[in-house]
């Protein structure tokens, strides 16, 4: 599958590697091979299967069947710390620091230069990191701790410790999805040296012209199957997309066309200090408006400052012409509004309860006669949402953790459309489901939109974005920065806008 | 490090770093806590002082080193386990336990002061090889494996002890004078337990295993992915907590010379509160074991000045108890401010 006579062996490859997590495949016979002084893309949708493959080459995960090689020789990475001392960097997609401990001993942790008797020569560790720092070109003091850095601050800490060791090989998973332009440039220029000395590179990254620019093969994954590995040279962006996908994208969006009515949500001049300022916008019945930006911008804030989880400093929310009690989730719920948030195991539903009751807690008063939970009203109602969803369970008592992820969301979705919600707030609806149950799930809001619902939905999911949006909201840095129609949102526009590149452009 | 540095070209002009307001603003926070408790102190002292005289002659400044060199010696121990986000509630009857087996052990011997202390220790490592490898290998949470290795080790205590007590009269001489003995004035104990302190702040600020037992506490998804292998380092830091509880009944023995079988219990309330006054946030991975003295230090002086003013002794509870609460707020409004200006700042 790879001109494997061009040029020198593989530094680090993967050979038939499966993983599967519970009954999801996350891997299935992928092969993968990585060559010094090369950079290679790692392309897919989400859920196909990158974070996985770059778990295992970083000794997070080890596979159940296939071999990792390092030099050709198989080895065995029994954790973290194996990868790393075998010259593997990997920055992950989000940064994982120490929050209490300063900047230069996040860099250096476990490997700190020392002194006679092995004490941390703290003098070395922060020259060295000052010296980090200056070659990427930043101006962030070694001592202050790492609590409070922006997201690309805390990239760039993790890439100074990617480069703080002999890194032969360097992976990078969605490096840039939060970097400005000029901090992008700057980490290319970095991987481009590296890359130049002979380390080689795995990079992923949703941005096709990144790729293009910096990668010289790119290898593609679908739903965890290998599907094709390439010379950059001998593909074109769409033939790319194509391999990314499998399918038209028409089809995987279902938008329907609907009646847009008048306002249901109105947000004006919402503000939480320090998170996001000043987001005033409207959300009309049949429409569905996607609120975009990069991570950290502040939008899974701002919608929960909207249904009152947090506590807004100042502004105000209108649900159909009446304005909501601040902070208060209840008033919120009363009034017709539904959040599905973005973590569903943490804050979506109670993992060791069974399905009916996760689907009833949000209906407690529906399901209650003379101040006890009927059984059967609990069954009755989460049977009736399961069908309209189709849920894939065995017994409806048997507890949500079990479910896939995909069938988890359904749990989600259903325990607020019972609610019979007028606004529904969904925050990153279809993250790490699989792709059957995501078209399913896109469906079912673009017929709820026509049924009449506003929705408002944040994602990071371009496509889905593009796909599933009459409008696009886009935010940076805590501030509303663009609105896009849907004919005037393509993936250039509402990324410029997200990272901020046309900020002052932006009329009132 | 060489070769994949030296790829990078040096920039033009290397950007001054920001002296930083942000370190300074983190400096300044974390001198505050300590200068906060250190002048609470010298105002406790200064104060009851005033109304009583007695209370700063050299008995009085014996009384108080004393008194408080066990309760700084166990929150020492107690710091390093809280660092990593966990908690150690059974050290109150180790101290328990090894007192009366220590006791029981030397009665009627000519044993010294190094038998007893270590092994004291030996047994008060063994309870924490216990709780830790609970917590760190068998992945319990330490609330409980520590609450139910208090019981444990008290039940064991009260068995062995059998109603029974230990008495100053059967102990070998050499062994009271740990307790009773000084060097220039200055007694034994407090001796120790600085020791042991300024060797633990030694430790976790110059050693790599030290640095990771905080980077442990302050993001144990980060420490895994940084390779820090956390279960041998959590595991070290109980057995390091139980021996510094065994040291502490060791010289609890040597201190009271009788001891009776519920020696010390309740104490490990009173040591995470010493603890968690000290400025080690219970949530892990901030604090220094200075603080952690500073606080155990507070305490029994409260305690101390409490009785010197003929306060009833019962309010000692409710102002330990009201310091702690205060403590944790405080921790928690400074995490929350420091956090947002932080933010702003690398925003600017």
């Amino acid at each position: 599958m790879n001109d494997s006579d061009a040029g020198p062996a593989p530094v680090l490859a993967l050979k038939d590697v499966s993983k599967s997590f519970g009954a999801v495949r996350a891997l299935q016979d992928v092969s993968l091979q990585l060559f010094p002084g090369e950079a290679h893309a790692l392309a897919g949708e989400n859920g196909a299967g990158k974070s996985t493959l770059i778990k295992t080459l970083a000794g997070v995960h080890r596979p159940d069947t296939g071999q990792v090689l390092l030099d050709d020789s198989p080895v065995t990475f029994h954790g973290p710390a194996d990868a790393r001392d075998a010259g593997i960097a990997v920055i992950y997609q989000e940064p994982t620091l120490f929050p209490d401990l300063s900047i230069a001993e996040n860099i250096f942790m476990g490997r700190q230069p020392r002194r006679a008797l092995g004490r941390i020569d703290r003098k070395a560790v922060h020259a060295a990191t000052a010296e980090l720092m200056a070659r990427l070109g930043v101006a962030l003091d070694p001592q202050r701790p790492a609590r409070g850095l922006s997201i690309a601050d805390q990239q760039i800490v993790e890439i100074a410790k990617a480069l703080s060791f002999d890194a032969r090989v360097l992976i990078m998973d969605e490096p840039t999805a939060a970097l400005t332009g000029s901090e992008t440039a700057r980490l290319f220029s970095v991987v481009e040296t590296l890359r130049a000395e002979g380390a080689a590179v795995l990079f992923i990254s949703h941005r096709l012209e990144e790729i293009f620019q910096l990668c010289q093969r790119v290898t593609t994954l679908r739903d965890g199957r290998w599907i094709s590995s390439d010379p950059i040279g001998d593909l074109t962006e769409d033939d790319l997309v194509r391999r990314m996908v499998g399918r038209d994208l028409g089809e995987l969006y279902p938008k329907q066309q609907t009646e847009i009515g008048e306002a249901a949500l109105s947000v004006r001049r919402l503000t939480r200090e320090g998170v996001f300022r000043d987001v005033s916008f409207d959300v009309r019945r049949g429409e569905i408006v996607a609120l975009a930006g990069l991570v950290g911008a502040g939008r899974s804030e701002v919608v929960q400052a909207v249904f009152g989880v947090d506590r807004a400093d100042a502004g105000e929310v209108h649900v159909d012409g009446k304005r909501l009690t601040v902070g208060s989730p209840t008033a919120a719920m009363d009034a017709g509004v539904a959040l599905v948030p973005e973590d569903r195991r943490q804050r979506g539903l109670v993992m060791e309860m069974s399905i009916e009751r996760n689907i009833a807690l949000t209906g407690l008063d529906q399901v209650r006669r003379g101040g006890l939970v009927r059984r059967s009203l609990e069954q009755g109602r989460a049977a009736d949402w399961s069908v309209k969803l189709q849920l894939k369970y065995n017994k409806l008592s048997d507890s949500v953790g079990v479910l896939s992820g995909g069938n988890q969301q359904k749990v989600v979705l259903a325990k607020w459309l019972a609610t019979e919600p007028s606004v529904l707030i969904v925050d990153e609806p279809t993250r790490g489901i699989d792709v059957g149950t995501k078209a399913e799930v896109h469906r079912l809001l673009s017929s709820l939109a026509a049924e009449g619902l506003a929705v408002l939905m944040v994602s990071s999911d371009l496509p889905e974005v593009l796909g599933m949006a009459d409008r696009v909201l886009v935010m940076h840095e805590g501030r509303l920065v663009a609105e896009l129609p849907r004919t005037e949102a393509t993936e250039e526009s509402v990324m410029a806008a997200a990272t901020g590149r046309n900020g002052k452009e932006r009329a009132a | 490090m060489k070769t994949a540095l030296s790829a990078l070209e040096k920039p033009s002009a290397a950007p001054a770093p920001e002296k930083s307001d942000a370190r300074n603003l983190v400096d300044a926070v974390f001198r505050a806590r300590e200068l906060s408790i250190g002048g609470a102190l010298v105002l406790l002292i200064l104060g009851t002082w005033l109304t009583n005289h007695s209370f700063l002659d050299s008995q009085g400044v014996k009384d108080l080193l004393l008194n408080s060199s066990i309760l700084v010696l166990l929150a020492v121990g107690q710091s390093v386990v809280v660092a990593t986000r966990n908690i150690d509630l059974s050290v109150g009857s180790v101290v328990g336990l090894t007192a009366f087996t220590c006791g029981d052990f030397v009665s009627g011997t000519s044993h010294g002061p190094l038998t007893v202390m270590l092994l004291g220790i030996a047994i008060g490592a063994l309870c924490g090889l216990v709780s830790g490898a609970l917590v760190s290998i068998g992945k319990v949470p330490a609330l409980v494996v520590t609450l139910g290795m208090l019981y444990v080790v008290q039940g064991i205590d009260y068995a062995l002890a059998d109603g029974g007590q230990i008495n100053a009269v059967n102990l070998p001489d050499p062994v009271l004078s740990l307790g009773s003995g000084s060097i220039l004035g200055i007694p034994y104990l407090p001796l120790i337990s600085v020791a042991v302190l300024a060797a633990t702040a030694y430790f976790l600020r110059t050693y790599r295993s030290g640095r990771e037992l905080y980077a442990i506490g302050s993001s144990p998804e980060a420490a895994r992915l940084a390779g820090i292998p956390i279960r041998r380092r959590v595991l070290v830091a109980y057995v390091f907590s139980g021996a510094i509880a065994g040291l502490a009944g060791a010289l609890w023995l040597a201190r009271f010379g009788t001891v009776v079988a519920n020696a010390a219990s309740g104490w490990e309330l009173t040591v995470v509160s010493a603890v968690v006054v000290g400025g080690v946030a219970i949530t892990g991975g901030v604090g220094s074991v200075w603080g952690a003295a500073l606080g155990a230090l507070l305490l029994t002086t409260i305690s101390g000045a409490l009785i010197v003013l003929k306060v009833d002794p019962f309010w000692e509870q409710a102002i330990t108890g009201a310091l702690l609460i205060l403590a944790i707020t405080a921790d928690r409004l400074v995490q929350v401010r420091t956090t947002n200006a932080l933010r702003k700042r690398s925003r600017r």
